[in-house]
C-alpha cells in the first residue's frame, strides 16, 4: 500500500469510521441542516445547539464513505464548547490545509482534525472531507435549503 | 455461433491494439474494469480520426471540393456501417446525435411533444439510467403526462407480470434499458416489445450498455427507436446513434433547425431535408462519426479473424465477433461472480439469471468510495457511487454500489487483481 494511502486513511480516520462520536439526532435542536453530495450519493444531518454564541451540543447523522464519517464525527468533537468565531476560524482553516497546493504546511492548531492533510492529494475526495463542515455552516446560519456540493 | 468452436482470438494481441492498458497507475500495469462508464480506443479507431484531421478534415455535404467530397464519402459509409450494425432496414434510419442522452431528447421532444396528450402514460423502469427517466419527465411536465414504474424483483429483474398489468390504451411509449449499466441485467426487450406493441404503444430501447456485448438486431427485436451511446463501444465520445423505424420518424417535426436540415430556406416557409438529415442541424462530428465506423470496422476484423475468411460480409463478421465477445464475457462474468462471492462481508448487486459482464457489489465494511480509491491505489479502475441510477438505489436500500464493468480486452488475471484488490480493502477497513 502506497504512502499516499496510509497519510489518507490514518488510523484516526479509520478509527472515527468505524466507531463514529456524536452521531444521532437532537430533539428540538436550535440549528439543523442537510448536506448532499450528488455526485456520490453522500449525504448528512447537522442537528445543532447553541447557547448564545457557543456551540453547547452538536451530532450527525447520514451515510458515506470513511472520510466524510470520520470529518463529521471529527468535527463534532473539535466544534464542541467553542464560540461561533472559533468555528468559523476552525472551518477556514481545514479548508485551506484541505485545498493548498505546493508543499504541505503543518497545521497543529486544528489537533486531530489534521489527520485531514492527506485529503490533499487526492481532488476527488475533498468535498468527502469538506461536506461535513458545509453542512454545519448551513445549519449555524439557519438555511433551510440542503447544501450541496454542486 | 458454432464458428466459436473451431477458433478463437488471441487476446494479447487484441490488448496491443489499445495502447492505454500499457498506462502504469500508481506503480501498478492499468487494470481497466470501468467499461461501463466509457471503453478505451483501439489504434484502428485513433488512427481513423487522426488520418482524417491530417488529410481529409472538411464539412460534409457542402463543397465541391475534394477534401469536402472525401470527408463526405468517409461520413456516409460511416453510416451504412452503422446501417449493418443495427440491422436497420434503410440507412435513412440511422441519425448521428451526440450520445444516447441526446437521442432519447429528440425522440422525447418531438415524437413525444406530437404523440403524447395530457392523461397519456409512459411507462419506464426502476432500472432506467436517469438519461431515459430525465427527458419523459420533462415531456410529462410539458404535455400532462403520466409516468409509470415498471417495477423489478431483489435480483435486478423486471417484473413481466406487473408490466403486462400497467400497459393499457393510455400508454403511449414504453422506456426500456436493453442492459442495464447498474445490475448488468439483459432484459426481455423483444418480449416485451411484442407485449407493448399489442397494447399499442411504441418502444424506446436504451441500448447504451448492449451495443458493445452482443450483436443489435433492431428489426428482429421490432424496436420502434433504439439509441447506442458510440464511447461505449470503442468509439469516442460525443457521438451517439437514435434508430428509429422510418414511417415514425418521416411523420416527426425536426428537432433542432439550422443548417443541414433543410431542403429550402425562405422567410415565409421553410422546408426540411429528408431523412436523416431532418434530424441533424449544424456540422455533425465528422471525426467522431468516422471514429464510430472505424470502431465497427475493427470489431469486423475481428470477426474476421475468426471466420478465417476475407470474403465475409461485414454482417457476418460482425455476427462472429459478437459471437465471440458474448461467449469470452459470460466466461469472464461467471468466474468473477464466483470469485467476488467468496468474499465474506461482500454483496453482489444484480443476480439476474440472464447478465451481462457487470460485477458490482457493497462490502460491509467499506463505502464504495473507500472501495474505489484503494483499488485506484493498485491501478485497478472501477465505477463508484450511484451509476446515474438513483431509483435502483433507493429500490435495493443502499446508497451506491462499486462496479467492475469487463470489456473485449478484460483478462482472467484482471479479475485475479480485482479480487486482491477486494482483498486489500477489507484488511484496511475490516
Amino acid at each position: 500500500m502506497s504512502v499516499e494511502l496510509r497519510e489518507l486513511y490514518q488510523e484516526v480516520i479509520l478509527d472515527h469510521n468505524r466507531h463514529p462520536r456524536n452521531r444521532g439526532k437532537i430533539e428540538e435542536p436550535t440549528g439543523f441542516a442537510e448536506g448532499h453530495n450528488p455526485l456520490c450519493g453522500d449525504n448528512i444531518k447537522v442537528y445543532l445547539q447553541t447557547a448564545g454564541d457557543r456551540v453547547e451540543e452538536v451530532r450527525f447523522e447520514g451515510s458515506g464513505c470513511a472520510i466524510s464519517t470520520a470529518s463529521a464525527s471529527l468535527m463534532t468533537e473539535a466544534i464542541k464548547g467553542k464560540t461561533l468565531a472559533e468555528v468559523e476560524a476552525v472551518f477556514r482553516e481545514f479548508q485551506s490545509m484541505v485545498t493548498e497546493t505546493g508543499e504541505a504546511v503543518e497545521h497543529p492548531e486544528l489537533g486531530d482534525l489534521e489527520v485531514f492533510g492527506g485529503v490533499r492529494e487526492y481532488p476527488v475526495r475533498i468535498k468527502c472531507a469538506t461536506l461535513p463542515w458545509h453542512t454545519l455552516k448551513a445549519a449555524l446560519q439557519g438555511e433551510e435549503d440542503r447544501v450541496s456540493t454542486e | 455461433m458454432n464458428v466459436l468452436t473451431r477458433k478463437s482470438l488471441d487476446i494479447d494481441a487484441i490488448r496491443a491494439d489499445f495502447p492505454i492498458l500499457q498506462t502504469l497507475v500508481n506503480g501498478h500495469q492499468l487494470v481497466y474494469l470501468d467499461n461501463g462508464a466509457s471503453s478505451q480506443k483501439p489504434l484502428y479507431v485513433i488512427d481513423a480520426m487522426d488520418t482524417y484531421w491530417k488529410q481529409t478534415n472538411a464539412n460534409v455535404h457542402r463543397g465541391v471540393h475534394h477534401l469536402s467530397q472525401k470527408a463526405t464519402q468517409q461520413f456516409d459509409a460511416a453510416r451504412e456501417t452503422m446501417r449493418v450494425f443495427l440491422n436497420a432496414s434503410s440507412s435513412k434510419e440511422v441519425i448521428f446525435t451526440a450520445g444516447c442522452t441526446a437521442s432519447i431528447n429528440l425522440v422525447a421532444q418531438t415524437w413525444g411533444r406530437t404523440n403524447i396528450q395530457a392523461g397519456d402514460e409512459i411507462l419506464i423502469s426502476t432500472m432506467e439510467h436517469h438519461s431515459n427517466i430525465v427527458p419523459w419527465q420533462l415531456l410529462a411536465d410539458q404535455v400532462g403526462a403520466v409516468i409509470k414504474v415498471i417495477p423489478m424483483t431483489d435480483a435486478g429483474e423486471i417484473e413481466l407480470d406487473v408490466y403486462e398489468k400497467l400497459l393499457s390504451d393510455k400508454t403511449k411509449l414504453v422506456g426500456i434499458v436493453h442492459v442495464s449499466n447498474s445490475l448488468g441485467t439483459i432484459n426481455p426487450v423483444k418480449e416485451m416489445i411484442q407485449l407493448a406493441h399489442k397494447a399499442g404503444a411504441k418502444v424506446l430501447v436504451d441500448g447504451a450498455q448492449a451495443a458493445p456485448h452482443m450483436r443489435i438486431d433492431v428489426q428482429a427485436l421490432d424496436a420502434d427507436f433504439y439509441v447506442v451511446s458510440c464511447h461505449k463501444m470503442y468509439a469516442p465520445t460525443g457521438i451517439g446513434v437514435l434508430y428509429g423505424k422510418q414511417q415514425l420518424l418521416e411523420a416527426m417535426p425536426p428537432y433542432q433547425g439550422g443548417g443541414d436540415m433543410i431542403y429550402t430556406v425562405s422567410f415565409e416557409k421553410t422546408t426540411y431535408a429528408e431523412l436523416p438529415y431532418k434530424f441533424e442541424a449544424g456540422t455533425p462530428n465528422i471525426a467522431g462519426v468516422i471514429g464510430l465506423g472505424a470502431s465497427v470496422e475493427y470489431l469486423a476484423t475481428l470477426g474476421q479473424q475468426l471466420l478465417g475468411d476475407s470474403e465475409g460480409s461485414l454482417s457476418q463478421n460482425l455476427d462472429a465477433c459478437f459471437g465471440w465477445i458474448e461467449e469470452r464475457e459470460a466466461e469472464l462474468l461467471a468466474y468473477g461472480t464466483a470469485a467476488i462471492s467468496d468474499i465474506s462481508g461482500l454483496k453482489l448487486t444484480g443476480t439476474a439469471a440472464h447478465k451481462a459482464g457487470i460485477l458490482a457489489f457493497t462490502l460491509d465494511c467499506a463505502h464504495p468510495h473507500d472501495v474505489g480509491t484503494v483499488l485506484d491505489n493498485q491501478g485497478i479502475a472501477v465505477r463508484t457511487g450511484h451509476h446515474c441510477c438513483m431509483p435502483v438505489m433507493t429500490r435495493l436500500g443502499i446508497p451506491a454500489t462499486t462496479r467492475a464493468s469487463i470489456g473485449l480486452y478484460n483478462t482472467f488475471e484482471d479479475i485475479d487483481d480485482l479480487v486482491a484488490g477486494i482483498k486489500r480493502v477489507k484488511e484496511l477497513f475490516g
